[in-house]
């Protein structure tokens, strides 16, 4: 048990007690996306509104005419959740200067899947990054469509299975490698953008209360294990997010005004990424020599990624 | 006293909604609206409204951005033209279900393809069932006074439901007209603070834009056509206060010489300034003719057009769009099932006008109506006639 | 398992759907959903938090005596709690 481990482990004690996101809510058994947003709720706290996309977290959160919401939180389609919450704070902003509304500071909130992030939503979370409201955009990733039945996005990881991108005699699937989403958000030149997962808990909060200290635009890719997408037992959506940072398939680290830190949580040495594929039905199909292919790419981002760290941690 | 100016009316709408205390706006470039943006910008830039101009990156932005805006409380507004409320189009009927007091001036343009930036009437025509209030002005004056009418009507407790202002693109937009503004203190006076009815705000946390499964999406949409006929009884009454306010009088179906008329025009929109020529005209060679003008589209006058239609013989229904494969033009579909239950209900005739920006002189609607007054009734009761079309 | 206290009919819809009970799932019980339910056996338990932390529902509460436990009427039996317990102090067993 090395310290960083022992960190965790007491963790608790350091939360938010509350619950924003109540029981009773429709994700399925361990799901991994609903877990991250509701630590992510804890690390927002009350001062906060939500602007949600079509998909999962949206669905089996508000079933007319409950909600399991105890934060403001509107969700209006699919593709603008950054251009609601880009609203949402234009609107605050103009109602607390006018004297309208208490004088009171409010985090705004964009959260929406891989595909209304990365794919339909893309155009939406440039403009409202680029235009500088402050607002943090929280992208759950879960590797596919999954509201609609787990068909594949740009967010889909190179070999998975999906229904709309299967394994089949002449394919292995997903034949593309994933988006990098994080990348494109510090293309925009934001002061801080994060990837983070639930399965490491402190580090998520962490990075959650940060970006709600950013006078300005903020994101964080969340990484999120889906058990009923990946075909993977309902009890493993803390271990396999652990593991897909472990392996190196989904580095953990921040990018603060264009500097780059690997999150303490990153290990020295990478597990093979074979580990990692093996519990979860979306990748039983890939053979060796596929995993082999798959784990040369997963190298070669993560030195990238190290050399960023490396030429990127500061400059001034 | 009021101010009495000429004026671009695209600029003029601009200082219309700039009068009334509108805390955020976003707007998106397009001919023939472009005009109503920039000045709407200039009017932030130089401080004389206090209001977030939010530059979105799409119309689809820009009605999600006034969405999120209206759903904190704050008064908005947006503009648009043609391809860009094509774009908005599936935010349109979300916005009326969450009963959002949005305000949109729309000033009509043609739809692609073949892409033509000039007037016609095909932009709104397919936004008819998504649940908006929808007004059409005839001048700059109008196009003023609604879009200050359109808040009060639309943040109505009664109401509470977005309402879009249809100003003809260039034809009216890119016109100098002369026009009063009313005084600020009579705007401020008729215009009060809008009181939503939730907010997204952590005093008291709300869930807007819930799911719905079948269990009560059939209520849901009751609910919202019931609140949008009920509208009318407020348009009503807003208007009633602008005329005894500001002298000026708004009416769901206006009239002009249709006193004794045995053949009817109906038109919507800039055009009726043309198609009264016409009349004046006709009526001049000693024929029973009149004009119809619909201002209010939705919700849709029923018992008004009733009142006025049915004196006549003939009704002549223009249109400025095509239901294409389908019974002609949109506005004439929906005159033809006010009127069909009715005994003795006139021949209705149908013609596409004014496509693209086509010009439509007096000359044309004269010989419209002479086209119908010599037809014997009833013969081409079922067809359309796409008005100029060369063979 | 529902208790329903929605609209009866359209007239009580209200006003844009807006939803004004916070929080107001929890009337939905999804504990029926549960094929296993998580037991703990506290004398291995050291009260570290870890099962209240990853429990997707939020329904892992901690009791007075420091001790945690579910609330079987909204667990759905995922077993994450029993799989991260570093001691092994939680047991998934099958619903009767
Ligand atoms: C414009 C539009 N296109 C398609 C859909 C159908 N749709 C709803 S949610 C969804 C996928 C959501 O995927 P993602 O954003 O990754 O969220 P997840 O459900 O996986 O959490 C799709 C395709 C829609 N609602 N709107
Ligand atoms: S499909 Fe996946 S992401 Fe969606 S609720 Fe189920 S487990 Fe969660
Ligand atoms: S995770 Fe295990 S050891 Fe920790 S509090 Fe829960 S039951 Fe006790
Ligand atoms: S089994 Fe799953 S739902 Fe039940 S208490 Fe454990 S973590 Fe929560
Ligand atoms: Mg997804």
């Amino acid at each position: 048990m090395n310290i960083v481990e022992n960190f965790d482990l007491f963790a608790p004690r350091l939360i938010n007690k509350k619950e924003l996101l109540s029981s009773g809510h429709r994700a399925c058994q361990g799901c991994g996306e609903v877990l991250a947003v509701r630590l992510m709720c804890k690390a927002l706290g009350e001062n906060t509104v939500i602007a949600s996309a079509t998909g999962c977290m949206e669905i089996i959160s508000s079933m007319y005419p409950t909600t399991a919401w105890e934060l403001p939180w509107i969700h209006v389609a699919f593709e603008n959740a950054a251009a609601v919450a880009s609203g949402v704070e234009a609107g605050l902003k103009a109602l607390r200067r006018k004297g309208k509304i208490a004088d009171r500071d409010i985090k705004v909130v964009g959260m929406a899947g891989d595909g209304g992030t990365m794919d339909i939503g893309m155009q939406a979370l440039s403009g409202a990054m680029e235009r500088g409201h402050n607002m943090l955009f929280v992208c759950f990733d879960n590797e596919a469509y999954m509201n609609t039945g787990i068909q594949r996005s740009s967010g889909t990881p190179m070999g998975a299975s999906t229904t709309t991108a299967p394994a089949g005699k002449v394919s292995m699937g997903q034949k593309t490698w994933k988006k990098n989403m994080a990348e494109i958000m510090v293309a925009h030149n934001v002061p801080y953008v994060a990837t983070a997962c639930p399965s490491y808990p402190l580090d998520f909060i962490r990075k959650v209360e940060k970006a709600k200290k950013v006078k300005g635009p903020s994101y964080i890719h969340c990484f999120s294990v889906c058990p009923t997408g990946w075909r993977c037992p309902s009890d493993q959506a803390v271990s396999l997010g652990r593991l897909a940072v472990e392996t190196g398939i989904f580095p953990l680290f921040e990018v603060e005004n264009g500097k780059y830190k690997l999150s303490s949580e990153m290990p020295k040495k990478l597990t093979p990424i074979k580990n990692y594929f093996k519990s979860q039905g979306r990748y039983r199909h890939l053979g060796e020599d596929e995993i082999n292919m798959i784990q040369g790419g997963v190298d070669r981002e993560y030195r990238k990624l190290l050399n960023k760290v490396q030429c990127l941690a500061a400059w001034d | 006293m009021a101010k009495r100016v000429g004026m671009e009316v695209a600029l003029a709408v601009a200082e219309a909604v700039g009068q009334c205390n509108i805390d955020m706006a976003a707007v998106y470039p397009i001919t023939p609206q472009s005009h109503i943006g920039e000045h709407l910008s200039d009017l932030v830039a130089d401080g004389k409204i206090d209001a977030e101009f939010v530059t979105v990156e799409s119309e689809h932005s820009a009605i999600s951005a006034i969405i999120g805006a209206s759903g904190t409380g704050a008064r908005v507004y947006t503009a648009t033209s043609s391809q860009g409320l094509m774009l908005m189009h599936e935010i349109l009927p979300i916005a009326s279900a969450m009963r959002l007091p949005l305000v949109m001036g729309i000033a009509n343009r043609a739809v692609s393809g073949p892409l033509n930036i000039l007037n016609d009437h095909s932009d709104i025509m397919p936004q008819r069932d998504c649940g908006w209030i929808s007004l059409f002005v005839e001048n700059g004056q109008e196009a003023i006074d609604l879009s200050i009418q359109a808040f009060k009507i639309a943040e109505h407790k009664e109401v509470n439901l977005p309402v879009c202002v249809n100003i003809d693109g260039f034809q009216l937009t890119h016109m100098v007209e002369p026009v009063e503004f009313p005084d600020q203190e009579l705007v401020d006076k008729f215009l009060p603070a809008r009181v939503p009815f939730a907010t997204l705000h952590p005093s008291k946390p709300v869930t807007m834009g819930a799911f719905s499964m079948a269990d009560y999406f059939t209520e849901i949409m009751k609910a919202k056509d019931e609140a949008l006929k009920n509208s009318k009884k407020t348009i009503l009454a807003v208007w009633a206060e602008w005329a005894k306010m500001f002298g000026r009088t708004y009416k769901p179906v206006e009239t002009y010489k249709a006193e004794g008329a045995e053949i009817l025009l109906l038109t919507m929109g800039s055009m009726s300034e043309t198609a009264e020529l016409a009349i004046d005209e006709l009526r001049a060679k000693g024929l029973a003719v009149g004009l119809v003008k619909l201002r209010l589209w939705r919700p849709f006058p029923f018992a008004e057009i009733k009142e006025v239609l049915l004196s006549a013989k003939k009704v002549l229904v223009t249109d400025r769009a095509v239901s294409f494969g389908g019974p002609g033009g949109p506005v004439c579909s929906e005159i033809k099932a006010a009127l069909y239950n009715e005994k003795d209900r006139p021949t209705i005739y149908n013609c596409i006008i004014g496509l693209g920006g086509r010009d439509v002189t007096v000359a044309d609607f004269a010989s419209m109506i002479k086209k119908v007054a010599e037809e014997e009734a009833n013969k081409n009761a079922d067809t359309y006639e796409f008005w100029g079309v060369r063979e | 398992m529902t208790k329903k206290s929605g609209p009866a009919g359209w007239q009580e819809i209200t006003t844009g759907c807006v939803v004004l009970r916070p929080g107001s799932a929890s009337e939905y019980h999804t504990g029926s959903w549960r094929a296993q339910r998580p037991v703990w056996n506290n004398q291995k338990c050291i009260k570290c938090g870890i099962c209240y932390v990853f429990c997707p529902e939020g329904c892992v509460a901690q009791s007075e005596d420091g001790y945690f436990k579910a609330n079987l009427d909204y667990c759905k039996g995922c077993g994450i709690c029993a799989h991260e317990c570093w001691s092994r102090a939680i047991a998934m067993v099958e619903e009767g």
